[in-house]
Order: structure tokens, then sequence, then C-alpha cells
């Protein structure tokens, strides 16, 4: 299973290098939505909830364009087929596609985080260092085995763009709610009390029920 | 075949829905902070409570149509749970009304359970155009039930991270040791939540009868047709 999965990931990720569609879209995409609550806020720099808030609606919404090209390779060009004929589990199926998704929102991320310091955010991003990118790789984790589920799920539907967002952000509220007040105290101009433990326990809590349901149900999608 | 025992389920709707409202207006007693409008809490609350009781349930009849592979679960299934937004919107609506009255506000957010109602409210009005974009019946089942497995499962996470999120101002009336509501008062509200929990078991049978009959309407008609062209 687990080399089935890593075959798919490779592929994915093959796919990714030459084409080059989702990541720099993505990141792109990030950008553009820094200048917009730029302007939208009327603010040249950010700090605290605010930063936060703007920090984490960005990262999810380039989700969505993540999540709604996941199997567009296989369905434009009929991959889906082969893949479900090959005599493999669709766990592997879905743990390469999360896995691929993953791998995507930490290379947005790479770019985007900076990006976010530089352009928008008040105080200094080094200040943040050891907390941030756990917040966000365990933000990830949970985006990444949501968005592979929902991708599935749209996949099959006629009007897939338009249930891709409507599904997925409503699902990712308790994942914003506990990276956003988790990275909040991190981005404050004086340091306040922190409650990292509560946000990363509830974050972790929301990743294994998650992981764990998805796994269970993906089985069922993608079957004939 | 869903109608079995409809009638006795019904009067027994019929008579605790005018009990429920009798005791409200007649029996419990005038809040004495707020007066008269606080009877909408016996509408109100056991609306959310069925509401969100029937979407776990939809849940669970979308793991037990996944388990069998019988199409009816996942009728059940979307049955309960359009039947639970309907529910849904009439507690947005209380919800509303009783904030302005007693708050002055419409709408409140530092106030955990309307805010993570409102989001598990919106994850639902999604059930509609995935399933309704799906034409093939079997994959149309089965991804309906997957994600009433997914939802039903997101509904108390969703309420756990929210009400950590959130200042508390909501007034806990299902807290362990029963609460802060005297006698009278607790009294009507389980009477009410009876009454709420009949209603929906009523029109979820009549939703469910209706539904059937159709199809198998529809099932006739092409048979006539197929007779009549040949």
């Amino acid at each position: 299973m687990i080399r089935a999965a890593g075959a798919i990931l490779r592929k994915d990720l093959r796919l990714e290098l030459r084409t080059k569609e989702s990541v720099p879209a993505m990141t792109l995409f990030t950008l553009t939505v820094y200048v917009l609550f730029h302007f939208g806020l009327d603010r040249d720099s950010l700090d605290g909830e605010l930063a936060a808030g703007v920090l984490w609606v960005t990262l999810l919404l380039a989700a969505v364009i993540g999540v709604s090209r996941l199997f567009a390779a296989e369905r434009e060009q009929g991959g889906i087929d082969a893949l479900l004929l090959a005599p493999i589990d669709r766990t592997s199926l879905f743990l390469a596609k999360a896995s691929a998704l993953f791998l995507f929102l930490v290379a947005v991320e790479l770019v985007a985080v900076p990006a976010f310091g530089l352009l928008l955010l008040g105080p200094d991003l080094g200040g943040t260092l050891p907390e941030l990118p756990a917040i966000l790789l365990l933000g990830n984790l949970g985006v990444a085995a949501v968005g592979a589920l929902v991708a599935a799920l749209a996949a099959e539907t006629r009007a897939r763009e338009l249930i891709v967002p409507l599904l997925l952000l409503p699902l990712l509220v308790p994942v914003l709610i506990s990276c956003a007040q988790a990275t909040e105290p991190l981005l404050r101009q004086e340091q306040g009390p922190e409650d990292l433990g509560r946000w990363l326990g509830l974050l972790t809590l929301y990743d294994v029920v998650f992981v764990l349901l998805c796994v269970a149900v993906f089985d069922y999608l993608l079957e004939d | 075949m869903y109608s079995k025992g409809f009638m006795p389920l019904a009067t027994a709707t019929v008579v605790a829905l005018t009990t429920a409202l009798a005791l409200a207006f007649f029996y419990a007693p005038l809040d004495a902070d707020q007066g008269f409008v606080q009877k909408i809490f016996y509408v109100h609350v056991p609306m959310a409570i069925v509401a969100l009781g029937g979407f776990v349930a939809g849940g669970v009849m979308g793991i037990l149509h996944l388990r069998s592979g019988d199409p009816s679960w996942d009728l059940r299934s979307y049955v309960a749970i359009h039947l639970s937004v309907i529910l849904g919107s009439g507690v947005l609506i209380t919800g509303a009304i009783w904030a302005k009255a007693s708050w002055g506000h419409w709408w409140v957010w530092d106030e955990p359970v309307l805010v993570s109602f409102l989001v598990v409210f919106l994850l639902y009005c999604v059930y509609y155009p995935l399933r309704f974009s799906i034409e093939d019946p079997e994959r149309q089942a089965r991804y309906s039930s997957v994600f009433a497995i997914v939802a039903g499962a997101f509904v108390p996470l969703n309420f756990v991270a929210v009400r950590m999120a959130e200042t508390f101002t909501h007034p806990r009336v299902l807290s362990q040791t029963g609460g802060s509501l005297p006698g009278e008062m607790r009294l009507t509200f389980l009477v009410s939540l009876l009454a709420m929990a009949l209603l929906f078991v009523t029109l979820w049978k009549l939703e469910l009868t209706a539904k059937h009959a159709s199809m198998q309407l529809k099932r006739l008609r092409r048979r006539l047709d197929a007779r009549v062209t040949a």
C-alpha cells in the first residue's frame, strides 16, 4: 500500500514539476490576496489578531485552488480509470493525493509566509520561528486530509468548481479557529500571554479525527 | 413500506404538541428577567437539539447504507438531513428573534452555540448541490452517504472548536446539574423536546412515504409507456 501510494505521489510531483500548474498559481493567488487585504483594510502593516486572520484566510483560500486541481489530470486525461483498474487499495490513492496536497501547501507557504512578513506584517517574523512552522504543518495536515476527500467527492459531480469551495471552507472552520488563535500571540507587537497548547491540542484532535474518517470513507468513493 | 404505525405516531405528535404549547403558555412561569419573550425558548432549543440529532442520525444512516448497500438507507438519510436543514432555518430565525429581544442585536458573534450552528447549517446546505449534481443514482447514494458521515462527525467537533474560541454568554440549559431551570420550566422544556422529536419522526415518515410512492408511480408509468409503445 505504501509503495503504491509512493508511486502515485511521485507521479503527481513529477507532473507538477513539469507542468507547474498548481503551486505557482496558488502562490500567485496568495500575493494577490495580500494586495487585496492591503487595500481592503487600508492598512500598511498588520499585527496580532488581524495579521493571524489575514494570513490564515489567505492560506485556506489558496488551498481551495489546490484542492480543485487535485484530480484535474486524472479527470481530463482519463487516468482515473487506469488507477481504478490497478490492483491497489483505494487508501493508497487517498494517501498519495493527501501527501501531494500537503507538499503543495508546504511549497506555497515557503513563499507565501515570508512574503506576508515582508509585505504586511508589522512585527518581525523571526520572533515566531519555532512555533509558527509547527502550527503550519499541523494545519496543513488537516487541510490535506479534508482536501483530498473533498476533491474526490467533487470530482464526479457536474458542479465541481462550485462544490469544492462551498464544501471545503465550512469543514475547515475548526482549522481556521485553532490556527488563527494559536498564531495570534506570535504576531503581536509586544509579547502577550500564549495559549498555544490548547489550540495545538484542538488542531491535533481535528487532524486525527479527519485523517481516520477520510481513510475510512474514501474506499466508497471512486468505485465502479 | 414506510407508513407502518403512522396513525398512532401522528396522534401522539398532535397530543404532545398541544400539551407542550399549553404548558408553555399556561403552566410555565414567566421569566423574571426576560418576561414573555422567553417562551420562544420552548421552540428554539428543542428545534436546535432535534435538528442536530437529525444531522447525526443522517450520518448514522449513511454508515448503514455504505455497509449494507441498501438504497433505502440513503433515502432515509437524505430525508433526515433535509428535514434538519428546514428545522435549522427555523432555529436560526427564532434564535435571531430571541437575541434581538433579550440582547438587543439580531446576531451575536460572541455566542458559540449560534455561530457553530450557522457553520453546520452552511455546510449542510451544500448537501443539495452535491447530491443533485450526480446523475447516476447508485453513485449519488454513495457520495451522499459519504458526505452525511463526514458532516455528521464534523458537528460535535465544530461545536467544541467554536465553544473554545468564544466567550460564554449563552445560558447553558443542559449542563449536568440540570442547568438553572426551575422545575416547571424543565418539565415544559422536556415535553416540548419530546413533541419536537415526535414531529420530526412523523414528518420524516410522511416524506419517506411520499418519496416512495412517487418513485413507484414513476416506475409504473414507465412500464405503462413501454406497453403502449410496444
